[in-house]
């Protein structure tokens, strides 16, 4: 298993409570990096979210590397944690990452399904930008 | 918690046994419910006068001259009669069953807007309108080439009367406001609303969507020409509400819909309309909806108006107090006449971030722009948290709703 997922389970599994569970998600989103506000334009809008999450990626040595914010912190946290894991890694692998640590935090079924889907989209959205690096890659190979 | 707090005659320890759903846990806390401004709970006996029109009489009426049909029928104008009562309408034709107030407004918004606008004609909405009491004369007016007019609010979130003079002329040919706020709780001047606008023959509409939970209503006091409340939000079954309008003007609308019921006579050439209140009824009618909102509406009178509404004003004033203890919380409309129903925003934290972290805590509040964005662009907001009260709240859910609000800010500011 990746490592990041491996501590960000482990993270977890110190929280009894949800509101501690939450606290830690909420703490996430404090440390995830600035996203410059030339980005924070509905280009950039991740649909299907009901707070507004914008979400932008770049490649560097053939590593995605992603940036996000978010209006709520809450959500915040949560597009953070997914920063946290997705970031950094070749886009084979991205696309190949099945997710599932989601579930074994209990976070899945803590989050209501308006919400939940718009989880799914943040990851719709960030397994995109990893398929176009590659393929652009692909291209220029 | 100071004891004179709770000198009043409901005793709402009982009344909560009459609601069953109270009892859920909710993420493993006991649910504290407030949300009713969006839909509130039903009593048994509510639940009860649902499950036995299906057991025991369910038929269609008016249609059939068998035993069940007959006491379907019997039952449904019965709960027409208890309606008439509970908002003093003169006659029970004034009663029409609709699906609720949303359904009420766009019957009005059709029917009076075929018979009276016309181009050039004025509509009168106000700022801190419900949506449903905004689109539908937004559609009559572009049908009609009619123009709306908008009455401003002020920073409290009342309506601003003097300019409801200014904006009244020749050409306004209704004027369509709330009773209520959902969206901050405040109890508008609609008496003075009504008698300024008849002095300008302009017709009233009344969205009583959130006054029917907390107030007595008086059609016939208030001299209003419609008035429109929902049943699932005065501890009624949904999808059943009234428009109540006055006889004289609804024998000049023509129908909102076509179908069953609503006629006398059909050939392929014409149809003949049927009589008042039916010719508003298209179609079988939701009587199970009927029989449980009479249910509730003899649940409310029995418990009394005057001692809910001080009860629900006690509740109010400690929501106040307590919440306005926390830092960098601010009540959106304080306005003087309320409902219990407490709008606030928090210094620098989203309403949603507090909205998913009270639900947590078991705590159901709604956050966000209440179905009036108009009024939100009004105060420059996104939106609000907003929690709403009924009769069946208690002194001890307002210290849960403060102590789980301060847990919530304090994650959330870290
Ligand atoms: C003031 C007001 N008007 C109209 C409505 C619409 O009522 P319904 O959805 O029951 O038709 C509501 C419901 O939220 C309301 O609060």
């Amino acid at each position: 298993m990746n490592g990041v997922i491996q501590d960000i389970i482990e993270e977890f599994e110190l929280f009894e409570d949800q509101m501690d569970k939450y606290s830690h998600i909420v703490d996430m989103g404090k440390s995830l990096p600035v996203l410059e506000d030339r980005y924070k334009t509905e280009d950039y809008v991740v649909k299907g979210c009901q707070s507004k999450v914008w979400l932008h990626a770049y490649e560097s040595d053939g590593k995605v590397v992603y940036e996000a914010d978010s209006n709520t912190a809450i959500t915040k946290g949560i597009v953070a944690m997914l920063v946290r894991v997705l970031s950094n890694r070749i886009p084979d692998e991205i696309l190949a990452e099945d997710m599932q640590f989601i579930e074994t935090i209990g976070l899945r079924s803590h989050l209501s399904s308006q919400r939940s889907n718009g989880l799914n989209s943040m990851i719709r959205e960030m397994k995109l930008f990893a398929k176009a690096i590659k393929q652009k890659n692909e291209v220029n190979s | 918690m100071n004891s004179s707090i709770m000198a009043n005659t409901l005793n709402v320890e009982q009344i909560r046994k009459e609601f069953p759903i109270l009892k859920t846990e909710a993420n493993s806390y006991p649910l504290v419910y407030l949300d009713n401004a969006a839909t509130s709970q039903k009593p048994k006996v509510v639940i009860n006068a649902v499950s036995n029109y299906y057991k025991e009489y369910n038929s269609n009426v008016h249609r059939a001259a068998h035993f069940l049909s007959d006491k379907a029928t019997v039952a449904y104008e019965n709960a027409r009669v208890t309606i008439k009562e509970f908002i003093n309408a003169e006659d029970a034709r004034e009663i029409n069953f609709v699906r609720g107030t949303t359904e009420g407004i766009n019957l009005v918004a059709y029917s009076f807007g075929a018979a009276f606008v016309k181009p050039g004609d004025e509509i009168i909405i106000s700022n801190i309108e419900h949506h449903s009491n905004i689109v539908p004369w937004q559609m009559l007016c572009e049908r009609c080439d009619a123009v709306l007019k908008v009455i401003p609010v002020s920073e409290n979130g009342e309506m601003d009367l003097s300019a409801f003079e200014q904006l009244l002329s020749d050409k306004t040919k209704l004027v369509a406001v709330q009773h209520i706020s959902n969206a901050l709780g405040i109890i508008h001047p609609i008496e003075r609303i009504i008698e300024l606008a008849h002095r300008k023959n302009a017709y009233v509409f009344i969205d009583g969507a959130q006054a029917s939970p907390h107030i007595p209503i008086d059609v016939r006091e208030l001299d209003c020409d419609f008035y429109a409340f929902s049943s699932h939000k005065m501890f009624g079954p949904t999808g059943i509400g009234i428009l109540y309008g006055k006889a004289s003007i609804l024998e000049k609308l023509p129908p909102y819909q076509g179908g069953g019921e609503m006629i006398k006579e059909v050939t392929l050439e014409k149809t003949t309309y049927n009589d008042l209140p039916y010719k508003f009824e298209a179609g079988t009618p939701n009587i199970a909806g009927a029989v449980g909102l009479e249910a509730a509406i003899k649940f409310i009178t029995e418990l009394g108006h005057k001692e809910i509404m001080k009860y629900e004003h006690d509740l109010l004033l400690y929501a106040t107090k307590e919440l306005m203890e926390i830092e960098g919380l601010k009540i959106i409309g304080n306005a003087t006449s309320k409902v219990p129903v407490i709008s606030f925003i928090v210094k620098d934290i989203h309403a949603y971030d507090i909205g998913v972290l009270l639900d947590k805590q078991g705590i159901a509040v709604r956050t966000g722009h209440h179905c009036c964005q108009p009024l939100m662009n009004r105060f420059q907001i996104e939106g609000t948290c907003r929690a709403s009260f009924a009769f069946y709240n208690t002194m001890h859910e307002v210290d849960m709703l403060k102590s789980s609000l301060q847990q919530a800010i304090n994650i959330l500011r870290g």
